[in-house]
């Protein structure tokens, strides 16, 4: 068991405690993203959209026909968190993704097969998730952009 | 805090350090954390005060644990020995000092020092003086046979505290709370059942207990007489291979809970039993549209696989 106090910390090592509204700030500057995406984030409503939408965009996902094989015996819970991680990123949110995470995270499934049409089926899922909800196009016009930039990395190119 | 505890040594697991991939995830001992830390977490893991280190910005002192360390051995006696079927008993276990836990959890039951199983409660703190489990008698099982062979009132056995997310959270009554149970996995559901309705709640109850036949079915009479009493309980036993018999479904629960209720928004899910029932089912409730948040699972894994980690030498 670890005894976190509040007060000590900060000598013991480079971690200090923040307010929360710094933390915020700082948390920020740690997302490779930047202000325009983060003003995304933000117009499309945050965390509540992901929250809102990763459930829609999963069952799509796995009605999916041409895609959902990619997910089968996969462990769900596991699989919603990795959902609301790119969703996140897709919505221009804070998030630690490399290219090389999504490389090996996909690097399985290309040797199965994954190719373009599969993400392009993905991105679809996504723009169709977004209309379900109401958000407006220019918005999932950003959001399929930023996806976008994922393709090389994740079909391994 | 994800920070200052890796900047100390400690290995706490992390990937996505945004709040959202859960690796971190962390239990408060002591203390509250900042909501903040607690975004993302379904209702029960808020009530088991689990929370994110990457995420924790702590405005007090705090005492924390990863997530599923054990943490506590502790003392019981055997109350009672139940027989509720040719294959199943109820163990009434009293401990020795003051046990909290919700309908519906787990704890671990210590044979010896080495040999241990999860067992599911089927008991109501609110209701019911003593923890009760039910264990079915497995072929060559180490531990149900000395359950079964040996273990009598007033025995001292040691269990741990109590584990899982498998429990009901008071704050929406009206919400429809759908339970599917193969075997033994019956345990937690009559448990978060009765702890629902003890509590007022006034959406529907749908118990859905399956087994391959008739014998695997127990505490049939009681769940029928709690359904007459509770017009929003519905409880309906299935057979998915042995004859047909009045009075009970056939095929899986799950089918079963499917072609009565197609559409699940809204709805929570509670899955308890076999490994494979779980899962399938996880799947075709969250598809017919139940939220991820809302499904609770319960696998029960074969013994020699247990959900929960290796004891930690702290």
């Amino acid at each position: 068991m670890f005894k976190v106090t509040g007060a000590r910390i900060d000598q013991a090592s480079t971690c200090v405690l923040y307010s929360s509204r710094a933390a915020l700030e700082m948390m920020d500057q740690s997302n490779h993203m930047g202000d325009a995406t983060m003003g995304l984030y933000e117009d499309l409503g945050g965390a509540a959209a992901v929250d809102a939408a990763v459930d829609i965009f999963y069952r799509k996902v796995l009605k999916d026909n041409r895609i959902s094989r990619f997910f089968a015996g996969v462990d769900m819970a596991k699989q919603a968190a990795k959902q609301k991680a790119f969703l996140t990123m897709a919505f221009g949110g804070p998030n630690n993704y490399t290219g090389l995470d999504m490389r090996k995270a996909h690097a399985p499934l290309v040797k199965q097969g994954l190719n373009d049409s599969h993400f392009d089926a993905v991105v679809e899922d996504l723009g169709a998730t977004l209309k379900e909800l109401k958000v407006p196009d220019h918005l999932i016009a950003k959001v399929a952009a930023i996806a976008e930039t994922t393709r090389n990395d994740v079909l391994g190119r | 805090m994800l920070d200052c505890l890796t900047d100390q040594g400690h290995a706490v697991p992390s990937a996505c350090r945004a709040g959202v991939c859960q690796s971190c995830l962390m239990r408060a001992v002591r203390g509250t954390v900042p909501e903040q830390a607690q975004h993302g977490m379904t209702p029960t893991m808020v009530a088991r005060n689990l929370f994110l280190a990457c995420q924790c910005f702590p405005t007090q002192d705090l005492e924390v644990a990863l997530a599923d360390d054990v943490i506590e051995r502790i003392e019981a006696k055997v109350a009672a020995i139940e027989t509720l079927s040719d294959e199943i008993r109820a163990v009434h276990i009293r401990p020795l000092a003051p046990f909290e836990y919700r309908a519906g959890q787990f704890v671990r039951l210590f044979m010896d020092v080495r040999t241990s199983r999860n067992y599911s409660l089927a008991s109501v703190p609110l209701l019911d003086d003593d923890l009760m489990m039910h264990v079915r008698r497995v072929p060559g099982g180490q531990v149900s046979g000395w359950i079964f062979n040996q273990m009598k009132p007033g025995d001292t056995v040691t269990i741990s505290e109590a584990f899982g997310d498998c429990f009901y959270v008071p704050g929406r009554s009206e919400q429809n709370l759908l339970l599917l149970g193969t075997g033994c996995g019956l345990a937690p559901l009559y448990g978060i059942v009765r702890d629902a309705l003890n509590r007022g709640h006034r959406g529907r109850i749908h118990l859905y207990h399956g087994s391959r036949d008739a014998c695997g079915l127990y505490l049939v009479e009681e769940l029928d007489g709690l359904a007459v009493m509770h017009p929003n309980l519905r409880y309906r036993p299935c057979i998915s291979e042995g004859p047909s018999a009045d009075g009970y479904w056939a095929g899986t629960p799950l089918q079963a809970a499917l072609d009565e209720s197609p559409d699940l928004s809204g709805w929570r899910v509670y899955l308890c039993g076999n490994p494979q029932m779980v899962e399938a089912a996880r799947l075709q409730t969250f598809l017919a549209g139940a939220g991820s948040s809302e499904i609770f699972a319960d696998p029960f894994l074969p013994s020699g696989i247990a959900p929960m980690p290796p004891l930690n030498a702290q």
